[in-house]
């Protein structure tokens, strides 16, 4: 569905993309994982024909970015990192101002966007900028979604959202996935990334990785462990110090680590013993997509 | 901690715009040097008491003290005594790394002799030695942030209020900040702190989960997930805001 | 499109600031201006030269003095003291009688009536010099119902200090200049740049909607605003000032929407370049509002200005607006006393309007 080949773009000395590849298939969720800052928002821009790239070629449905940019226009529901709507317009005449926009009507679709703006409808005299942060969301989404586009483009949709609301998006996004809409879609949590059918790990511009998340984890090179005790803070100094560690990242109220060399956990126990420390357990962790993210990240580097 | 100094001391703090309630009797109490995770969903009441608490707005009702002085008649004394910092408010893009805590310094009437011996030792422990002349624009956001941090810490407050500080930024750099946080509260400052990332509510002492304006869990996050029989604090959240 | 223009009506209704310059701006202006002007006019002071000193000539100063208009500071009875009195600051006109006012009066031989304005405040004396010249004109009728003539007493005015006469007249069509160009320019300069500033541009370009539509959709509903806008202020004029409207309403009408529409076009023109509403308005005020207010005549006399200004006065829309009004409503001009005037407006609209859909960006910079 969308296909980018070589595409690099810099601001002036900045490098945002550099030589980015990869394809996505006919309705499926692909997530763009990465920080702020990683250029993702560049690349969407790019994908959804307003930022021409200084290198490579890419398109979308078939037709070029640069060429067919009119035709990307009107296939495409796009909606930007940050809360793009009117603020003094009411949440239904926000939507039935796309609905025209995109020459359609707000009945035309509304099975598309029936789960989604239900939510919304309590709300719909309210102005779109006196919203909480989830309902914007909710009513942004909708109104990229009111033209039954073939794709979706969702940069960052989830950033600064809370947690809960985060997760009603994820399962918002696997609806839309089952009616037949190819999703993009970036995000700074890797947690995320499960969600994905599959997913490119971006960061300073380049693709570090590009699979399914379970490829993805299942490509982690060391044996992971998840270490923890009853006082994390000391722990972690004391982890940092242990010479035979590789790294050493808090995971919540573990610590995941790595050797480098060959694991040796008894070593290790009476080290954090010697060091005071009380109810250790040192135990074989799945590595997730942050570990993955972070190790890409320090190969990178 | 009854033991320990009190650096934010909350009873029945209630804010309400019109008949909106925004902020529905929070009581709570702070530690000196505690890092207290303040949680809660979007639209819960959690920006709204963070302003009150820093004295830039003022409660329907309630007594609160924070660092000691009153919020109602005091608010300019808790503003010299406290670090602000959130995801929006950042530094100055086009001065400079120094010219920035030099400013910061100075607002907070620091002698120029601490402002250059504090500056100096932010940026060696930021490893930004070298970039002092950088602008602040050139830098990266996680950079951006861990210096926003040192900065909103540079006049030693004894709290410091983070709001969403590690939004979108990268997972090690992410993990660095916390280790500046450990270290500010190592310093004996108390660390005030909201996050949408769950795994960095595990690493408060304490947390505090608002829904709707009401503080509705306030504990350990080990004791949470006894209480709430999860795993993690990620589901905790999930289980007290849905 | 009509979805487009309802949505910009929607913003312009919901934002008192819009409102605010929309429509209590140019109100507040013009009556301020009017304000400014009935005041003075109440208490000018005004001093009087009989030469004559006859029964008829007393029974004309009783006449100007009782009118309500003026007050009466001195009585000169030689030609120094005119210019003594101006000086002093205390008087804005000076009436000399000329002698043998009644003989000549009554022989109907031409008696003679100069009326001497301070014109270094041009509307207060010009405002002097019509009512003076009313006052005199219905003496004259009251006292001599039978004559056909009208002009028995030869009245003469003559402005000291500022030799040009520059009446209220030049200032109505400047303020109406002033006005449109700032609603119009200003606001849709500003409205496209709020676009700008919260990301809706960014999801309007990557919409199906064509450059022209989005501007057509920005624009018309400011020129429908600023048309209401024009009405107003004409009637407003009409009756604060009793500007005139000698020649035709609809050619006026016609006249001002074309330079409501190339102010527009500027609007257009300065969002292109400007990211935020601040710098849009700044742009705004220094690109448009001064060299309106400086050059365009509406302050100071073309005429008098250094050549290179005058150069560039020549591409201020508003001086050949300026000009156009005046045509009409003092002159009674037809369209073709103007159209020369109105073509140079038509082609920088055309120009302006090129220039700026060329501008306007099918994609983030």
């Amino acid at each position: 569905m969308i296909e980018v080949e070589g595409i690099s773009k810099t601001y002036g000395k900045v490098l945002a993309l550099d030589d980015i590849h990869f394809n996505t298939k006919k309705g499926e969720l692909f997530g763009l994982i990465g920080p702020d800052g990683a250029g993702k928002t560049s690349l969407f821009r790019i994908l959804t024909s307003l930022l021409l790239p200084d290198k490579g070629r890419a398109s979308v449905a078939g037709f070029d970015v640069v060429k067919d940019y009119k035709k990307i226009r009107s296939i495409i529901g796009y909606m930007p990192g940050r809360f793009s709507l009117y603020p003094d317009l009411s949440v239904e005449e926000n939507l039935q101002f796309f609905a025209k926009v995109f020459k359609t009507s707000i009945e035309e679709n509304y099975h598309l966007i029936k789960d989604i703006y239900q939510m919304l409808e309590p709300f719909k005299k309210r102005p779109a900028g006196k919203l909480s942060g989830g309902m914007k969301q909710k009513l942004a989404l909708s109104c990229a979604l009111i033209h039954k586009p073939e794709v979706l483009f969702l940069d960052e949709p989830t950033t600064g959202v809370d947690a809960v609301s985060r997760k009603e998006f994820w399962e918002m996004l696997a609806k839309l996935k089952e009616q037949g809409i190819s999703i993009l879609v970036s995000t700074p949590y890797m947690d995320e990334a499960a969600m994905c059918e599959r997913i490119a790990l971006i960061q300073n511009g380049r693709i570090m990785d590009i699979n399914t998340p379970f490829g993805i984890t299942q490509a982690f090179p060391d044996e992971l462990f998840s270490v923890s005790s009853d006082n994390i803070i000391h722990l972690v100094k004391d982890l940092r110090e242990y010479q035979e560690l590789k790294t050493a990242y808090t995971f919540g109220s573990n610590i995941h680590i790595t050797f480098k060399n060959l694991p040796d956990i008894t070593t290790l126990q009476t080290y954090l013993e010697k060091s005071g420390h009380s109810n250790i357990k040192i135990i074989p962790e799945n590595a997730g997509i942050e570990d993955c993210f972070m190790n890409l990240m320090q190969n990178q580097a | 901690m009854n033991d320990k100094q009190i650096a934010i001391k909350s009873e029945n703090l209630v804010k309400k715009f019109g008949n909106f309630v925004a902020n529905d009797h929070l009581t709570f109490e702070v530690a000196q040097g505690e890092i207290f995770g303040f949680l809660g969903a979007n639209g819960a009441g959690k920006t709204t008491a963070i302003k009150i608490l820093c004295g830039i707005s003022k409660p329907t009702s309630g007594n609160i003290r924070v660092a000691g002085f009153d919020v109602y008649t005091e608010n300019e004394k808790i503003k010299k005594n406290i670090g602000y910092m959130s995801q929006r408010f950042s530094l100055y893009e086009e001065l400079s790394i120094w010219e920035n805590l030099r400013f910061y310094g100075g607002i907070y009437g620091l002698s120029a002799k601490t402002i250059r011996e504090r500056s100096e030792a932010v940026l060696k422990r930021l490893g930004l030695e070298d970039q002092r002349n950088a602008h602040v624009r050139s830098l990266p956001l996680g950079w951006k942030q861990k210096l926003a941090f040192s900065v909103a810490i540079l006049h030693r407050p004894g709290i410091v209020f983070l709001d969403e500080p590690t939004g979108g930024v990268d997972p090690i750099t992410r993990r660095q900040f916390w280790d500046l946080i450990y270290e500010a509260a190592a310093d004996g400052i108390t660390v005030f702190v909201t996050t949408h990332y769950m795994d960095e509510a595990e690493y408060c002492q304490r947390v505090s989960i608002m829904v709707d304006g009401r503080i509705v869990a306030l504990d350990k996050p080990t004791a949470l997930k006894n209480t709430y029989s999860c795993k993690s604090m990620e589901e905790v959240f999930l289980k007290l805001a849905r | 499109m009509e979805a487009f223009i309802k949505k910009e009506f929607f913003h312009i209704f919901r934002d008192v600031r819009s409102m605010m310059i929309l429509f209590g701006m140019p109100i507040v202006q013009l009556l301020v201006f009017g304000f400014a002007i009935s005041t003075e006019l109440n208490n000018a002071g005004i001093a009087i030269y009989d030469q004559s000193r006859d029964p008829m000539s007393k029974q004309l100063v009783q006449k100007i003095v009782s009118s309500g208009y003026f007050e009466l500071q001195q009585v000169f009875s030689t030609n120094a003291e005119i210019e003594a009195g101006f000086k002093s600051g205390k008087i804005k006109a000076a009436i000399v009688i000329g002698k043998d006012f009644e003989k000549h009066f009554i022989q109907q031989d031409g008696a003679q009536i100069q009326i001497i304005a301070d014109a270094s405040d041009p509307n207060t004396a010009s405002i002097i010099s019509n009512y003076l010249q009313g006052i005199t004109r219905a003496f004259q009728a009251e006292k001599l119902p039978n004559l056909k003539l009208p002009v028995e007493i030869k009245t003469e005015s003559r402005l000291l200090y500022n030799p040009e006469m520059r009446s209220v007249f030049m200032f109505v069509p400047g303020t109406i200049a002033i006005i449109l160009m700032l609603v119009s320019a200003m606001m849709t300069s500003i409205s496209i740049a709020r676009e700008k500033e919260t990301g809706t541009m960014e999801i309007l370009l990557a919409s199906p909607l064509k450059p022209w539509q989005i501007i057509l959709g920005k624009v018309t509903p400011y020129v429908i605003l600023s048309f209401i806008n024009a009405m107003t202020i004409v009637v407003v004029a009409w009756l604060v000032f009793e500007m005139p409207i000698k020649g035709s309403f609809l050619l006026l009408m016609g006249e001002a929407i074309l330079f409501i529409v190339m102010s527009l076009t500027l609007g257009i023109l300065i969002s292109t370049v400007s990211p935020t509403q601040q710098v849009a308005m700044l742009l705004s005020m220094f690109a448009l509002m001064l060299p309106t207010i400086l050059l365009s005549g509406f302050i100071f006399p073309i005429e008098n200005m250094p050549v290179v200004l005058q150069g560039i006065s020549n591409i201020m829309p508003s001086r050949w607006f300026i000009i156009i009004m005046k045509s009409i409503m003092v002159k009674g001009s037809g369209f073709m006393y103007v159209w020369k005037e109105t073509l140079i407006i038509l082609g920088m609209t055309v120009f302006f309007g090129i220039l700026s859909i060329k501008k306007f960006k099918i994609r983030l910079s």
